[in-house]
């Protein structure tokens, strides 16, 4: 028996021990380091800070160790844990045009300032199983031809598209308006870009995926080019009152993706080209892509264009982000329902009975109809 | 009942223009409507007719101008400046809106009578058996059979659609009821069906009427009065019959000439 | 206590797990749905340890006005011993080490999932729902962007609809849970999904109602006393669900009763839902038809067997 029954607390008790003994394995397999998972699953690291909303990569390894694996539950371990850390404050936005860079591409232009920089990357490489990866790993580190760092800086596409005012500016922001938080402040609509912004930073990266590819199959179509994508180290400065300047906190590395979409322009404004903009923790580029297309989509109202699509629908996308929101909601249908299933089955036997009695009463009247017919005759 | 004369115009339209852009919608229109009265607003498709009637009818804030309804209080009120519970109060109760196609005006997954009988729940009406007793009167004057008063839109024909979104709208007893292109999209002969319960329904309950029509011969014949648009403006007005038999203006003339030779 | 227990008592977290500015900004939320009764407070709900779905809005509620003295009462399906009960009962006893119980008549905070307690609450007691669905309207109307302006509006009729088209198409109204009502002649309130069989408690209760809803972030609340209306028509009138049959085990009649399947030929009893009413009734000798047969000494508490898996 499962609820009921008396010791629900030593069933849990229980449970939670075979878990733990589940996620340890095969005690003859060593187990696994933070480092090792810190070190070579860095992806899922990425993803697990990410939308954990938490910059810290060996937290990240530790949730992803007690989750075993499983990357959601190890973002909700983060999330809680977040929610108990003391707030000192915002730190000042980064400066990604600042960025340390290890990997930069841009699909619209041969060659930029700075150059393409191709860094670490799964494109163009042939998804062949690496059987070599199978066998044990003798430490040797691979040889990797580096070029020398650049000194000169890396604008970012969109400032040299700016330059020539082919491309809307960034937004004018009013230092006197605070930034939303959607942590702190619950969210309302309708909800603006810094908002959506927000969310969607902190949102599944499945979920965003499939509505960035929904937009290119024609469902809200906004034609995007990748203007840019940059990865690499940004510093984060914190302005510190009693000091009067800002101090430097660290570094963390971000993804950032600026889509640059058409638009026809309108009467008060010249045609332009327009951005849709991500930005995630670590080496998350699908997710970056797909957040630009889905900030771009959500743009339609204040661009003049027409709502079609999912990806449009702020509010359908907003509330429907988060995975620790959608996970803990579908996963409760697991709780013990069976006062309303009661419920239910009081009504569907009621409704059954009604049912079958219409029916009969219909079969007598018919049958009185055909006696009374025959009588007739 | 009315506290105001039966002379005091029911809607008063004030240099209504509204802009999309650059673009004009509807360009400086003005007119009264009076009690009882059916107005049409024919026109091509652009020449900002319905662009008129959604600004009549408070779903597109007009650029510039006002429109002035004579509430049931008798009050002259700017419909602009009705707040957004007298303005939900006014179109469930006093007004109607007609949708072209039926569906924008029908809630296609409930069932006819729960259909018509919505506007007397929203306004409080709390007693089942009433709501389904007048939902059923009102299906007989649209003539839909009582026995497709628990049946969904979705099995209606389009014909019975646009009968039961009517109504839906009359149940209430509405004063003004907005209509755009009625009969649009339906067969000839359902149609003529319709255009006739129409007429019949305007005349017994002494409906006031602004109806959009590119269709001259729905003018005709529902209409007392008539509005030409072109482009955005009103280029002739007047009794229908005189309008659409002498014709002043060369557009109008043209309009006339090749819809009435078919 | 155990080890867990005691590693929250070194203070790594404040009592009641939330800090106290959270649970500040939680008391303003609960003093405004006071001041309002029925109508939905946004607030800006915490991550919490347990997953979204899993009462995080009425932990967060119990969390924000619990006190040293208080004396908890954790209710999943009208029972102390479901899992989640379990679970989260846990949880306060770790994080803020107050008295908990099983009788509803001992505590003074009763958070609850999907019942009410048979016996009537005092004004001394809080009951806190746990809520999924905040919004009455959301099944009617998903946006809520339209939904707020309704309730604004106290634009209602298409709740009617719905009553309406129940008894056109099933002769009754077919709504068995979250049954929706009018607070205080104002705000259309959905009371969470407990089966309309407790609407009549919620109308004047005694006690303070607390509702909370993690995920969708929204607090509301119905004051002692407060006149609450289930809908209905005039000439359908609100009615609860009866039972044919006593409790198997109490004896227990009007009151909620779960099935419970006995074998897989159709046997069956039906027992209080209320487990604490049921052992209450059954301490002072009372006995359902049931209570000797050995099937029911699984179901009946005292010689009952843990079963861990």
């Amino acid at each position: 028996m499962y609820v009921a029954v008396k010791g629900g607390e030593k069933a849990i008790r229980n449970a939670h021990k075979l878990t733990a003994k589940r996620r340890r394995g095969d005690t003859s397999v060593p187990a696994l380091t933070l480092d090792q998972i810190a070190e070579q699953l860095s992806h899922s690291v990425a993803r697990v800070m990410g939308e954990g909303s938490l910059y810290d990569e060996g937290l990240a390894a530790l949730a992803i160790k007690q989750a075993r694996g499983d990357l959601i539950e190890a973002a909700f371990l983060m999330r809680a844990y977040r929610t108990t850390l003391p707030r000192f404050g915002y730190s000042l936005a980064v400066d990604t045009g600042a960025m340390l860079v290890e990997r930069r591409v841009s699909a619209t232009y041969k060659d930029l300032p700075g150059g393409q920089v191709l860094g670490p990357t799964f494109d163009y490489s042939h998804r062949l199983l690496d059987f070599a990866l199978a066998a044990e790993d003798d430490g040797t580190e691979p040889e990797v031809e580096t070029a020398e760092p650049r000194e000169t800086a890396m604008p970012r596409v969109t400032d040299l598209l700016g330059d020539e005012g082919l491309m809307e500016p960034d937004p004018v922001t009013d230092e006197d308006t605070p930034v939303g938080d959607l942590t702190r402040e619950p969210l309302s609509f309708p909800a603006d870009r810094d908002l959506r912004l927000q969310n969607l930073a902190r949102g599944d990266e499945g979920f965003l995926l499939a509505l960035a590819y929904s937009t290119q199959r024609g469902y809200g179509r906004t034609h995007p080019f990748a203007g840019e994508i940059r990865y690499g180290e940004v510093e984060v400065e914190f302005f510190a009152e009693e000091l009067g300047f800002a101090v430097t906190l660290g570094t963390i590395k971000v993804t950032e993706c600026q889509m640059v979409n058409q638009f026809k322009g309108s009467a008060k404004a010249a045609p332009t080209f327009t951005r849709g903009y991500g930005l995630v923790f670590g080496q998350v580029e699908r997710k970056a892509m797909s957040m630009a297309m889905v900030d771009r989509s959500l743009r339609w109202q204040e661009l003049g264009e027409e709502q079609t699509a999912p990806a449009q629908d702020v509010e359908f996308v907003l509330s429907h982000s988060d995975n620790i929101q959608a996970t803990g909601f579908v996963e409760h249908l697991k709780l013990p329902h069976y006062v309303d299933f009661q419920a239910e089955l009081g009504l569907v036997r009621q409704m059954r009975a009604e049912w079958f009695e219409k029916r009969r009463q219909e079969e007598e009247e018919t049958e009185a109809g055909s006696a009374a017919q025959e009588a007739a005759e | 009942m009315n506290a105001f004369q039966a002379e005091d115009p029911l809607l008063q339209v004030h240099n209504v223009t509204r802009y999309y852009g650059d673009r004009v919608g509807c360009l400086d229109v003005s007119f009264d409507l009076w009690p009882g009265e059916v107005l049409a607003i024919v026109g091509e498709s652009g020449s900002g007719k319905t662009t008129l009637l959604n600004c009549l009818s408070t779903r597109l804030a007009p650029t510039t101008g006002a429109i002035e309804y004579r509430m049931r209080d008798g009050a002259m009120r700017n419909l602009y400046q009705l707040t957004e519970a007298e303005r939900r109060l006014l179109m469930r109760t006093d007004w109607g809106f007609v949708h072209q196609n039926a569906a924008d005006g029908l809630r296609m997954n409930v069932s006819a009578g729960a259909n018509v009988g919505e506007r007397l729940m929203a306004i409080g009406d709390r007693h089942y058996g009433n709501i389904r007793s007048i939902a059923d009167d009102w299906l007989g004057r649209v003539e839909i059979e009582s026995d497709r008063i628990d049946d969904d839109p979705r099995s209606f024909s389009g014909g019975m659609r646009q009968r039961l979104q009517i109504a839906r709208n009359l149940v209430t007893r509405p004063r003004l009821v907005f209509m755009d292109e009625p009969t649009g999209g339906l067969d000839v002969s359902v149609q003529a069906r319709l255009l006739d319960l129409l007429r019949r329904l305007v005349a017994d309950l002494g409906l006031s009427v602004v109806i959009v029509t590119h269709d001259l011969a729905v003018a005709r014949l529902l209409s007392h009065r008539i509005m030409v648009m072109r482009h955005g403006n009103v280029i002739e007005s007047g009794l229908t019959d005189q309008v659409l038999d002498d014709p002043r203006e060369p557009y109008t003339q043209l309009l006339v000439s090749s819809i009435l030779q078919v | 206590m155990n080890d867990t227990a005691q590693i929250y008592d070194q203070g790594e977290y404040n009592f009641a797990y939330l800090d106290e500015q959270t649970k500040r900004m939680i008391r303003r939320a609960i003093l405004k749905g006071i001041a309002i009764p029925g109508y939905q407070v946004p607030f800006a709900s915490r991550e919490m340890p347990m997953p979204y779905g899993w009462g995080t809005g009425g932990v967060q509620v119990t969390a924000a006005i619990l006190g040293q003295d208080d004396c908890l009462k954790m209710i999943d399906q009208g029972s102390d011993d479901t899992t989640n009960a379990v679970s989260l009962r846990g949880f306060f006893e770790k994080t803020a080490g107050i008295r908990t119980t099983y009788e509803t008549s001992e505590a003074t905070v009763i958070q609850t999932r999907h019942r009410i307690p048979e016996k009537p609450l005092t004004e001394d007691q809080v009951l806190v729902f746990q809520v999924p669905i905040p919004e009455p309207l959301r099944f009617l109307e998903p946006r809520e962007t339209e939904t707020r302006k309704m309730h604004a509006l106290e634009d209602y009729g298409l709740m009617h609809v719905k009553l309406y088209e129940d008894i056109a198409k099933n002769g009754h109204i077919a709504t068995t849970y979250a049954y929706p009502v009018k607070v205080n002649d104002r705000y259309v309130m959905d009371p969470s999904p407990t089966p309309k069989f407790d609407n009549p408690k919620i109308d004047r209760m005694a006690a303070l109602q607390l509702y909370g809803a993690g995920r969708e972030k929204r607090i509301y609340a119905i004051p002692p006393y407060t006149k609450v209306k289930s809908l209905d028509f005039e000439d359908y009138p609100f009615e609860v669900q009866t039972f044919d049959k006593p409790c198997g085990l109490c004896g227990a009649e009007n009151v909620y009763l779960d099935e419970v399947i006995l074998d897989d030929k159709g046997g069956r009893m039906f027992v209080c839902s209320d487990s604490d009413h049921c052992e209450e009734r059954r301490a002072d000798g009372h006995l359902g038809p049931m209570a000797a047969s050995p099937e029911a000494g699984q179901f009946g508490g005292q010689n009952a067997q843990e079963t861990a898996r």
